[in-house]
């Protein structure tokens, strides 16, 4: 009789003690912190670097600004208030459309008016959502038309990637798909469906939804397995290059797909969590500890894939069969 | 390497906490657990007044170092006073001040004590001067002195010259001199001045000593007068009812002198009520006791050598590392998820104040009453900050509605519920609001419920008995804390909570 964390470390699954002291803390520099939980300052070096990201309408950094906020959202049908310093996709509002009698609509359906946005902006503001509670800016960028291809497998709200760059080299993916239960939210713990991709194939392995593998959608109905990417090579290559404005050894990478835009950056994460090995069915150790052995790291991202995928079969075999 | 190093620092840490505690142990004789059968005296007096509307000030003798007894621990309970204790010759007084009282005013003085088994030190202080003999009438005068010179025949120094007097005092068929000489009740106060006259009258100096007769379960106790008469030397204290000499076991001199036991500026002449129990705590400080007893140099730089008041601070301060060891075990290993850090380690040091099922119970419902009225400040669209300040002005009127309310049903706990830290209430009550709307009941629940359970773990080891004295006695169990603590900071395996997470993935390895 094996004891549980016998078993876990033969399967080479990272605890959160070991991710913070042998990940985070060794490889993702302090001070590089800015860079991902500012998304004003990740979308800026974004743009200079020509990494796509969904398009900035305005950001608001004083309490007044908000006055001018009827104005600038009379232009846009949809769009997506967010704040800059915000966590855990906490105080994200995506607005879906307008109704004739001046209210907008929620992507979960709910009317409100332009008097609950503004307080939502001055929540925003004032550090509600921010770590530590301090003064925050607020940011309304263009809401991503997420592509047909994830149609059937997720339920409001947008799905997206999520790859893991380590030390420059994508080496996990996953993708997540918003649920009723989640409240179409793309967040695992609150009960999305996390399903792993397999690096070399752009294929979604199988799907887990709160720690329990699950083959199709709770709420579609439609298989999550077996499921294509599309851009696959394109959005490891843009996975890759996001190492390069924001050099944190250990980086979490938000992917969406929109469907004229292609693959966009939605965001950066300098401690992603550790879920992606239950919809993977893989622990990060093994891999992990492979890429760190790796002396040298090209500098060209097309090559960083390259060996991604080189270390993946180096430490797991054939890649994958999907079921 | 770094690790290496990490168990070089805390093994040294041990070391040397290990070894400070084994010289203590085994070269000054400081016990390990706290003695188990020691009594304990819990002593309360109560003063009530009318004031008059204007500032108020009561001063209040209270006992100063008692002999026979080792105080462990006193407390003053006087709601909205301002508190000075004073040394007062020979005495110590209590100061109470307040700017503005109205009404009937209760104040309280409680104290514990234990008793001391090494000989008193004899009280030599003050020297006092020979008395002037007071001045009778011509019968009284010739009763006296014929009672005088027939004591002094029969006795050979101060004490037994007293003692004989007292003797024939307190004859149950007196002769005709001391009928005359005692008009006033054995025992009074009044009795006791009289007898101070005549020792007087043979230059003998004697003083009035009030003393607490220890009962158990008394609750309406008063000051009984004893006699002290100086011998050159020392002074020596008699029972004036039965003669006997020095002090009892259960008599606690509560002060010497005269004067009004209480004095009031700005309202009516107070009452005093004592009450008085005994318990046997299994807590009592040995240690305390030894400390005072012996004259160990390393003790003048323990935590001894402060003043009372002090040291119970530093009981307190002292358990706070390890209740951040407990949050520290509960977060890195086991898994618990919490609001804020430390959060539960401040809630657990509330439960001190309020006992734990009040703690409990108080602390959910001013936390659902909370979060209720900041549902409804939410619909209002107040500003951020503005709203935080409302919800912590609520919180304050409910915890005022709850004093108002345990002390109208006579629960004495309602007055330590102003201990309680407001301000940690408000924010826990923001913060769970914002995990509501956020993530849903479910995760708020989640980590109320995770934060609950951690300040209940900290409250039971910050709280412990054994514990707490160890840290006290010997606080450089902190090094050994703080080693721990490096310990887990470089653990770097599963979390207990992870092993429930990750069961999905040890299944299907368990699949062929």
């Amino acid at each position: 009789m094996k004891m549980p964390w016998t078993k876990l470390r033969e399967l080479g699954i990272v605890g959160m003690n070991q991710r913070n002291a042998d990940f985070i803390m060794p490889y993702n520099q302090r001070k590089y912190y800015p860079l991902v939980d500012n998304k004003l300052l990740t979308k800026a070096r974004a743009i200079k670097r020509g990494i796509p990201v969904p398009k900035l309408y305005c950001s608001i950094e004083l309490e007044h600004q908000i006055a001018h906020l009827p104005g600038i959202l009379e232009k846009h049908d949809d769009f997506v208030i967010k704040p800059a310093n915000g966590s855990g996709g906490n105080g994200i509002m995506v607005i879906a459309g307008k109704t004739p009698g001046g209210y907008f609509r929620k992507a979960n359906d709910a009317l409100i008016s332009i008097s609950d946005i503004k307080h939502h902006v001055s929540n925003i503001l004032s550090g509600m959502y921010s770590l530590g509670g301090d003064n925050d800016s607020c940011i309304v960028e263009y809401r991503v038309k997420f592509d047909p291809c994830f149609e059937h497998v997720s339920y409001k709200g947008v799905p997206d990637l999520r790859i893991i760059v380590f030390r420059g080299v994508p080496v996990f993916a996953m993708v997540r798909l918003p649920t009723r239960q989640s409240d179409g939210r793309a967040n695992l713990h609150q009960g999305a469906v996390g399903a792993g991709i397999d690096l070399a194939t752009g294929k979604t392995i199988r799907g887990v939804m709160s720690s329990r593998p699950i083959d199709i959608h709770p709420d579609t109905g439609t298989p999550v397995s077996n499921l294509e990417i599309p851009y696959w090579s394109r959005i490891l290559h843009l996975a890759a290059s996001c190492y390069d404005l924001a050099p944190l050894g250990y980086l979490g990478v938000d992917i969406v797909l929109d469907r004229e835009l292609g693959p966009m950056m939605l965001e950066l994460n300098a401690r992603p969590g550790l879920a992606i090995q239950i919809a993977n069915k893989q622990g990060l150790a093994p891999i992990l500890r492979y890429a760190e052995k790796v002396g040298t790291i090209p500098k060209d991202p097309a090559a960083r894939v390259e060996l991604g995928l080189i270390i993946r079969e180096a430490v797991l075999g054939k890649p994958a069969v999907t079921p | 390497m770094k690790r290496t190093k990490i168990y070089m620092i805390a093994l040294i840490l041990f070391l040397i906490s290990g070894s400070f505690m084994y010289y203590k142990v085994t070269k000054l004789g400081m016990p390990l657990i706290p003695s188990q059968q020691s009594d304990v005296w819990v002593v309360e007096a109560k003063l009530q007044f009318q004031a008059g509307g204007g500032p108020a000030k009561a001063s209040f003798y209270i006992p100063n170092d008692p002999p026979g007894f080792v105080k462990l621990n006193e407390d003053f309970i006087s709601s909205n006073y301002g508190l000075a204790t004073n040394p007062a010759g020979e005495n110590r007084k209590a100061e109470w001040a307040v700017r503005r009282a109205k009404g009937k005013q209760v104040l309280y003085y409680r104290m514990e004590l234990t008793p001391d088994s090494s000989a008193p030190a004899p009280r030599t202080t003050p020297r006092p001067g020979y008395p002037q003999a007071p001045e009778h009438d011509d019968t009284m005068q010739a009763a006296i002195d014929a009672l005088l010179n027939d004591v002094r025949a029969h006795s050979a120094d101060v004490a037994t010259f007293t003692r004989e007097l007292l003797t024939r005092l307190n004859n149950p068929k007196p002769d005709q001199n001391i009928s005359l000489i005692n008009k006033v009740g054995y025992g009074s106060v009044e009795w006791v001045r009289q007898l101070i006259g005549i020792l007087a009258t043979a230059r003998i100096p004697a003083r009035i000593v009030y003393v607490l007769p220890l009962q158990d379960l008394v609750k309406h106790g008063q000051l009984v007068p004893w006699i002290e008469v100086h011998n050159d030397f020392e002074w020596i204290a008699f029972d004036p009812v039965t003669g006997q000499q020095g002090f009892r076991d259960n008599i606690l001199v509560w002060r010497t002198g005269d004067d009004p036991l209480v004095t009031i500026h700005g309202g009516k002449p107070a009452t005093v009520d004592f009450s008085m129990s005994r318990q046997t705590h299994s807590q009592v400080d040995v240690a305390e006791q030894w400390a005072r007893q012996s004259n160990a140099k390393v003790m003048e730089f323990s935590l001894f050598a402060l003043p009372v008041q002090t040291q119970n601070v530093y009981r307190i301060i002292l358990m706070v590392p390890l209740g951040a060891l407990v949050i520290v075990v509960l977060r890195n290993l086991i898994g618990l998820a919490t609001f804020g850090t430390f959060m539960p380690v401040l809630v657990a040091m509330a439960f001190r104040e309020t006992s734990l099922m009040w703690g409990i119970v108080m602390f959910t419902t001013l936390v659902t009453v909370g979060l209720l009225l900041r549902q409804f400040l939410e619909k209002l669209h107040l500003l951020l900050v503005p709203r935080l300040a409302a919800v912590l002005t609520i919180v304050i009127m409910l915890i005022a509605v709850f004093s108002i309310i345990s002390v109208r049903l006579d629960m004495e706990r309602g007055l330590s519920v102003a201990l309680f830290p407001v301000v940690i209430l408000a924010m826990t009550i923001e913060r769970m609001s914002i995990v509501l709307e956020e993530t849903g009941s479910k995760e708020a629940f989640k980590l109320g419920l995770g934060s609950m359970i951690a300040a209940i773990i900290g409250y039971l080891v910050m709280t412990n008995g054994l514990l707490a004295h160890l840290f006290f006695v010997f606080p450089e169990l902190l090094l050994a804390v703080l080693g721990l603590t490096m310990l887990v900071g470089r653990y770097t395996g599963y979390r207990l909570m992870e092993l429930w997470r990750f069961r999905g993935l040890m299944k299907d390895a368990d699949k062929p």
